[in-house]
């Protein structure tokens, strides 16, 4: 699907799983923080249960999903385990995220930063996904 | 003797399931506190309750149906993988029954291998690996003969897991260290098609 069809200043959404919502939330600052100046896309945390313990929420997911999205995708990032497995089963199920949804393989710390400086810069989904993606290649030895 | 279950049965079997986790969730917890972080029994429990009281609440017409809505519950109300992988099981077989409101045993081992198939696709795992596929693989093949032959092929395959290592999951962080103990995953499988095989038993009798 066209990631344009919200208009095409429509910025993709961002969403940050963790099985922690300390986790979720200071990497979604941390993104803020260093993606720098000027209007920022939307990125959201949804992290731990809805009780406050580590594990990962469907329901979270879904109204963080449903927060970000302009029309021009939503990519959630995830860190591991049920993380991965609840996004991929949301996405199966068809209806339960916002059409143009994905999934990103990528490092959860730097791939959130990469894909919200790239969302803010006016990248469509593809171009978001690739930069979350790439973070993978920046070796630190 | 019953050749065809409808949806009343398939209620009544996830009923007998949130029974037999409630159960067996301090042994289940006591499998995952040695190789997992000792949240499967707890968090079995709480996703099964909450499918029998939606169940109760709004019984669906077919057996398809209450799988899709048992599936559906799982997914959002277990806070660990067992959630999305457990839902997707049953989620997917009951898509695969579509709307009959009867359907052979041979029938339902064709959805729940059909689920099978999906849950391997989500978790990347294979028979082997030390997970839920160990116990399900075998039982849901053992139940295109039998409902007796599915539990007693699921709970071999639940015991044949201490040996193994695990190589999917949070126990394939401890390598070797997974050896040696029964995988609580593939047991909560053989829990549910002993559920199965009771609840047959049951209208039998």
């Amino acid at each position: 699907m066209s990631p344009a069809t919200g208009g095409a200043a429509a910025p993709v959404g961002i969403v940050l799983v963790s099985h922690s919502a300390a986790v979720a939330a200071a990497v979604a600052d941390l993104a803020r923080g260093l993606a720098g100046g000027g209007d920022l896309a939307p990125v959201l945390p949804a992290g731990g249960t809805p009780d406050g313990d580590l594990g990962t929420s469907s329901e979270l997911i879904r109204r963080a999903a449903k927060a970000v999205d302009r029309g021009a995708g939503v990519a959630l990032l995830v860190d591991l385990g049920s993380a991965v497995l609840t996004v991929k089963a949301l996405l199966a199920e068809g209806d339960e995220l916002p059409e143009g949804s994905r999934l990103v393989d990528a490092p959860f710390v730097e791939g959130a930063v990469a894909a919200l400086v790239t969302a803010s810069a006016g990248g469509d989904l593809d171009a978001v996904v690739a930069a979350a993606s790439e973070a993978y290649a920046y070796r630190k030895e | 003797m019953a050749e065809t279950v409808d949806a009343g049965f398939l209620v009544r079997w996830l009923v007998a399931v949130a029974e037999a986790v409630d159960r067996e969730a301090d042994r289940l917890t006591e499998l995952d506190s040695a190789i997992g972080d000792a949240d499967h029994g707890a968090n079995l429990k709480r996703g099964f309750a909450s499918v029998t009281e939606t169940l109760a609440k709004e019984p669906p017409a077919s057996p398809g149906a209450v799988l899709v809505t048992a599936g559906r519950q799982l997914v959002s109300t277990v806070g660990g993988a067992s959630g999305p992988l457990y839902g997707t099981l049953l989620r997917r077989a009951g898509k695969s029954l579509g709307e009959d409101g009867e359907v052979t045993r041979e029938r339902l081992a064709e959805a729940l291998d059909a689920g099978v198939a999906a849950v391997s696709q989500l978790g990347g795992a294979r028979p082997g690996d030390k997970t839920m596929l160990d116990a399900l693989v075998p039982g849901v093949e053992g139940l295109r003969s039998s409902y007796e032959a599915a539990r007693a092929a699921a709970e071999e395959g639940a015991l044949a897991t201490v040996p193994l290592r695990a190589r999917k999951g949070r126990a394939s962080y401890l390598g070797g260290r997974s050896v040696g103990h029964q995988d609580p995953g593939a047991t909560s499988s053989a829990l549910l098609l002993a559920a199965l095989a009771d609840t047959a038993r049951t209208e039998e009798a």
